[in-house]
């Protein structure tokens, strides 16, 4: 990388819009090559040792453009990689432009008054959800923050309740990386079950859907279902001292 | 008025504090102290336990000047924690409180240490740190119960420090943790240890594993120092709890911190929690050795906001568990919330 290119980078970010400032990025939004596009900038947090801060960076770097592009080769939906700066830790992605997070869309359908049980509503997302799941994982990718923040539904065309219609696009790789172990496919959906269940109280039947659906879609599912019994086990439900 | 007196002996402090209305009035603790390259071990510290509670009991009540008349209430360590100095703490409070004719309140200890958290900071509403010997779990408050975010998939963050100081055979006295955090401020070079995240959880046992297997080859052929190596797992190990508590933060969009139980009075991890907190715009609340270490008057704070929302343990319910009751599900306390 050329430092002009570099500095080009930063030029981007201050002329784009910052959309917002999550845990380990800052996210902003501009046009690139006539696109609309959303920038992902990693950014050196202080509080963690320089030598630390610098490998994580860069490797969470390394391995969100990676999952992503074999993802996209298998198949499965996740925003096109335009450009990567790994000088500033930059990705530049494409914009799912029409989209709603499944967390704001699960939050929204279970406030909105339904005839007939909310569960209903939301089924066919949550065999969806299970179903690209299943298929990362059989892709030997594990995402490593699966919740439902990071998971973009299109908008567009979308009736509640229409499964055929759902356009599903995963997002935020940062944590992820290549394991063909059921141990770190079940940590995966240990992760997603616990996220999903405290973000969303009271849909246990719900989480049931997904995690049936990925059964039913992932070749290697039983294993990985075993395992994700064991990890439930583990930790402080084992025995908790202190 | 209402004064609460409280038992707390789930590992190895035993603890006995007496709280009325918000105020300590005392606080007297012992700790089981083991040599170095030792833990303790469930039956020895319960037998310490035995020892000592008495003489603690007494304390507590000659630092507050009350006699057992005064007490309104006595409330105790549930759980979870280790089963047999659980059960010896237990049956002195429902003793006691039988012989006092007052009413028993089983108390969950991580609610212990974010009741007395919130008391003495005035937290209002924080993203909870509970790091300790044997838990490891961002805590918060959501749709009136209190949910676990993120927590280790393995070990606690505590039991790794303590483990790491009997391979290196670090002194127990005052804590193991305490040796550490002094030994690393010495160290100057940092040693790559393996860094696990997942989503808002975390992972030791890994690096123990890691550290297990390194730290003697190290030592012994001079790469590094013991120094750097307390320093560098310090290092390592907080920058993954700050980051956990930082993702939930996001999640829950929640300005405040509050960091409780043993390893929380890490000056190291409170300065680098105050780093992110900072760059967040959010303000961190933390507190010492006295509040952050098990105690008894944590028990007495939460017994007393169960108590005076109506909530006792009847005498054939007063037993203790190992497990934690907390679940994604949530756990509710009701009358907690301000």
């Amino acid at each position: 990388m050329e430092p002009e290119e570099s500095m080009a980078v930063s030029d981007f970010l201050i002329k784009g819009n910052l959309l917002k400032q999550g845990a380990e990025a800052r996210v902003y939004r501009d046009t690139f090559l006539g696109k609309s596009t959303i920038i992902k900038e990693r950014f050196p947090k202080k509080y963690r040792h320089p030598l630390l801060d610098e490998k994580l960076t860069h490797r969470r770097t390394v391995q969100e453009v990676r999952s992503i592009q074999r993802c996209r080769k298998a198949g499965i939906p996740t925003p096109v990689v335009h450009f990567v700066d790994y000088t500033s830790h930059c990705i530049f992605l494409e914009d799912i432009v029409d989209s709603v997070t499944v967390r704001d869309h699960i939050v929204s359908t279970q406030q909105r008054p339904h005839p007939g049980p909310t569960l209903e509503h939301l089924a066919p997302l949550a065999a969806k959800v299970g179903q690209i799941i299943a298929k990362m994982h059989d892709e030997d990718v594990v995402h490593g923050d699966l919740t439902t923040s990071n998971m973009l539904l299109r908008t567009s065309g979308y009736v509640v309740g229409d499964a055929a219609e759902l356009s599903l696009v995963l997002i935020d790789f940062g944590l992820s990386y290549i394991s063909a172990l059921p141990e770190d496919k079940g940590v995966d959906l240990y992760v997603l079950e616990k996220a999903f269940l405290s973000t969303h109280p009271n849909t246990e039947a719900l989480f049931q859907k997904l995690l049936k659906s990925y059964a039913a879609s992932s070749k290697k599912s039983s294993a990985v279902i075993k395992k994700l019994d064991e990890v439930r086990l583990r930790g402080r439900k084992r025995s908790m001292v202190g | 008025m209402t004064v609460v007196i409280g038992f707390e002996g789930s590992a190895n402090k035993i603890g006995i504090g007496i709280i009325r209305d918000g105020v300590v009035l005392s606080n007297p603790r012992r700790t089981y102290i083991t040599p170095p390259g030792q833990g303790f071990l469930p039956s020895e510290t319960a037998r310490h336990h035995r020892a000592v509670i008495l003489t603690v009991l007494q304390e507590a009540l000659e630092q507050a000047a009350l006699t057992p008349a005064d007490i309104d209430c006595v409330a105790y360590t549930k759980g979870p924690g280790m089963g047999a100095p659980l059960v010896t703490v237990a049956l002195v409070a429902r003793t006691v409180a039988q012989l006092w004719g007052r009413p028993l309140v089983g108390v969950n200890h991580c609610i212990g240490h974010v009741e007395m958290g919130r008391l003495i900071t005035r937290a209002h509403n924080p993203t909870v740190l509970y790091v300790s010997g044997g838990n490891t779990q961002v805590i918060a408050y959501s749709e009136r119960r209190y949910r676990i975010f993120g927590e280790t998939i393995d070990i606690a963050v505590g039991n790794c420090l303590d483990r790491f100081a009997r391979v290196i055979k670090i002194s127990n006295d005052p804590s193991p943790g305490y040796n550490i955090e002094q030994m690393a401020k010495r160290g100057r070079q940092y040693v790559e240890l393996p860094y696990t995240v997942k989503g808002m959880d975390v992972s030791f046992s890994g690096i123990l594993s890691y550290i297990e297997e390194a730290a003697n080859k190290m030592l012994a052929s001079a790469q590094c120092t013991a120094e750097d190596l307390c320093f560098s797992l310090q290092e390592t190990l907080f920058s993954m709890l700050v980051e956990i508590t930082e993702r939930a933060m996001a999640h829950c969009g929640s300005q405040e911190v509050l960091i409780v139980g043993g390893v929380g009075c890490n000056l190291r991890l409170q300065e680098m929690m105050g780093v992110m907190c900072e760059e967040r715009g959010a303000k961190l609340f933390a507190t010492d050795e006295r509040f952050c270490i098990d105690n008894g008057a944590m028990i007495a704070q939460a017994g007393w906001e169960m108590f005076r929302s109506g909530q006792t343990t009847a005498l054939p319910d007063s037993w203790i568990t190992q497990r934690s009751e907390f679940t994604s599900a949530g756990l509710l306390l009701s009358g907690s919330t301000s």
